[in-house]
């Protein structure tokens, strides 16, 4: 009886059960007004993919954005089709009744700047050309993809945020977002980040991008329309997942066993458990991300150092006015705790509320868009404190 | 540690004191804060602005689902992360037994805070004596629960230590209050056998 109630849930509204946003589209939004970049160049017209989820209250105070990491996209939640085989790549933290709660707030997520996904990149249209932009297309930075997203929010008629929210780059952009607009949100939720990239991040991100570039295939970018160099992309992925996974977790996931085979061929075909991983990893993301949008936003990834353009970290958050949580993984050695204590000192020394979390397990850097109960609960705990802050506040206001 | 009684809507008498030693509206710190009930009470009654550090993942989940900032870590490592004099007052509610370095813990305190209350079980408490001369074994009583092999408690000690202690490193002692047992306050003469927990309040210079 249940069961088959169940069935006729899926069936009649929306597939993914009651939990899910359902059905979603991804939207577009171009200006043609052109942004001023970090690089000194001007890059318009801009078009920005970007999918909602919830609904926006009257007074428009539930807004959330959401970021994504470097190979992400807008489609955070539900699916695109009925039999889309995966949903959105944080489905299992946004949604109704989930930790972004779509039952309390709206959520957004928008494709970066220089991305692959409906938003302009590399890929894109040159209007000056007539032809893909490819290397022609200006490097762009954490700061530009943030200034184009405050555009598209301001589009969608919200003044302020209730939070801005991401994991790994996407905590980037935050945390980004609020030292360049303070007061045009209440909050942050920087997961698995810090407010620069390390000289170990830098040096995986250039063998990546080094991948691509010795690919004959890629051809100083100009590839569209050709064979793409998905030998390059896949080696590049293949270093990324590294980066990613944790010692122990390879350890336990993997060992040392072989795949397919029972003992050592005494060749060079794909024989451990691990290689094989790693080789479906890459072929898998070759067939959805472009090259060059790897090499622009790696290089993002490069330049980003919150306190670029003042004396220090603590200068930099000086004009903060959010509540702050951060949350980091005991294993993720790519962006490793440490780093997120030192995000908590300036915050500290600015006297911001600030709430730090560090999450044990094994899964590494990954471990942000793995289910996991306490970063559900936290988020959620956390989001619902500032709501009430935020309509507290609102209240006070209106009395006064 | 989590620092709830277990009975649902009553107040812990210790809390209720040390919530009487913090001042309106004063920078409040909370070492091993727990679930955050004592500093969810500061913010609501007294305006105060509260931090928290924790160690404990659980309870300090339990903080951010009340709202109460939290640092969730090893309290002298979290401590370090704040300027000098960043707080009115620093908490320390029956945790400067299980530090590894008392003193530090102290000086920490008393380089983040203007003033520190530490509270901590009395180990010169009568029936603490009592249980030790009669049975030959370690005690174990309401506020010192555990066996001595698995015990969190590693610097215990009694009212007349801890005095002793803020003398040699200079600490003023700016208020004393006593419990007898969790429910009932006493003052006056013999505390270190009638008390079995200790709340001080101190500050540099002495």
């Amino acid at each position: 009886m249940a069961i088959d109630d169940e069935i006729t849930i899926e069936k009649n509204s929306r597939p993914g059960g009651v939990h899910s946003v359902g059905l979603v589209e991804t939207q577009a939004w171009s200006s043609d007004e052109p942004l001023e970049l970090d690089c000194g160049r001007r890059l318009g017209p801009v078009t920005q993919a970007y999918e909602t989820y919830g609904a926006l209250s009257e007074t428009r105070d539930n807004a959330i954005l959401i970021f994504h990491a470097l190979s992400g996209d807008a489609h955070v939640a539900g699916y695109h089709t009925r039999d889309d085989p995966k949903p959105g790549w944080w489905d299992i933290m946004v949604g109704p009744g989930k930790a972004f709660d779509t039952d309390r707030y709206f959520i957004i997520c928008a494709n970066v700047l220089g991305g692959c996904k409906g938003s302009t990149g590399p890929a894109s249209h040159n209007p000056e050309t007539g032809r893909p932009y490819g290397l022609e297309f200006p490097v762009v930075t954490i700061g530009d993809m943030v200034k184009a997203q405050k555009r598209l929010v301001e589009h969608l008629g919200i003044a302020r945020l209730l939070a801005v929210s991401g994991g790994s780059m996407g905590g980037m952009l935050a945390l980004d977002w609020v030292v360049r607009f303070p007061k045009s949100v209440a909050s942050v939720l920087a997961i698995a980040t810090a407010a620069r990239h390390n000289a170990q991040g830098i040096a995986f991100n250039e063998v990546g991008r080094q991948a691509i570039m010795a690919d004959p295939h890629w051809q100083h970018g100009e590839y569209y329309g050709q064979d793409p160099p998905a030998a390059g992309l896949a080696i590049a992925r293949m270093i990324g997942h590294i980066t990613y996974l944790s010692e122990e977790q390879m350890r336990a996931k993997f060992g040392r066993r072989l795949q397919e085979r029972a003992a050592f061929g005494y060749d060079f075909r794909t024989e451990f458990q691990v290689e094989s991983y790693l080789q479906y990893q890459g072929t898998n993301f070759v067939r959805r991300f472009d090259a060059n949008s790897y090499l622009y936003i790696t290089k993002a990834i490069d330049y980003f150092d919150l306190a670029n353009g003042h004396e220090s970290l603590v200068e930099a958050l000086r004009h903060v006015q959010a509540e702050f949580l951060l949350v980091s993984f005991s294993s993720d050695w790519l962006y490793p705790t440490a780093e997120s204590k030192d995000i908590v000192k300036a915050l500290h020394a600015n006297g911001v509320p600030t709430t730090f979390m560090e999450i044990d397990n094994l899964y590494g850097h990954d471990a942000f868009l793995l289910p996991n109960d306490r970063l559900a609960a936290t988020v959620s705990g956390f989001l619902e404190n500032v709501q009430r802050h935020v309509r507290e506040t609102a209240e006070k206001g209106d009395a006064q | 540690m989590s620092q709830t009684n277990g009975k649902s809507g009553k107040r812990r008498l210790d809390y209720e004191l040390i919530h009487a030693l913090v001042p309106d509206g004063a920078r409040v710190l909370d070492l091993g804060c727990g679930d955050g009930q004592l500093l969810a009470e500061l913010i609501r009654r007294k305006g105060c602005t509260g931090r928290g550090i924790e160690i404990d993942a659980q309870a300090a989940l339990a903080c951010i689902q009340r709202g109460v900032p939290v640092y969730h870590g090893d309290m002298v490592e979290g401590m370090r992360f704040y300027r000098d004099h960043t707080f009115d007052v620093v908490i320390l509610s029956q945790t400067l037994q299980q530090a590894a370095d008392p003193p530090l813990v102290i000086q920490e305190m008393l380089r983040v805070g203007e003033t520190a209350i530490i509270s901590f079980p009395n180990f010169g408490y009568w029936r603490v004596r009592l249980q030790l001369f009669l049975t030959g074994e370690m005690p174990v009583t309401p506020q010192l629960p555990y066996t001595w092999f698995d015990t969190p408690n590693v610097h215990l000690c009694t009212i007349a230590d801890f005095r002793r202690l803020c003398q040699d490193v200079g600490l003023a002692r700016l208020r004393e209050v006593f419990l007898a047992s969790p429910t009932r306050r006493i003052r006056g003469w013999g505390v270190n056998w009638r008390a079995s927990l200790a709340i001080f309040q101190v500050r540099h210079g002495g």
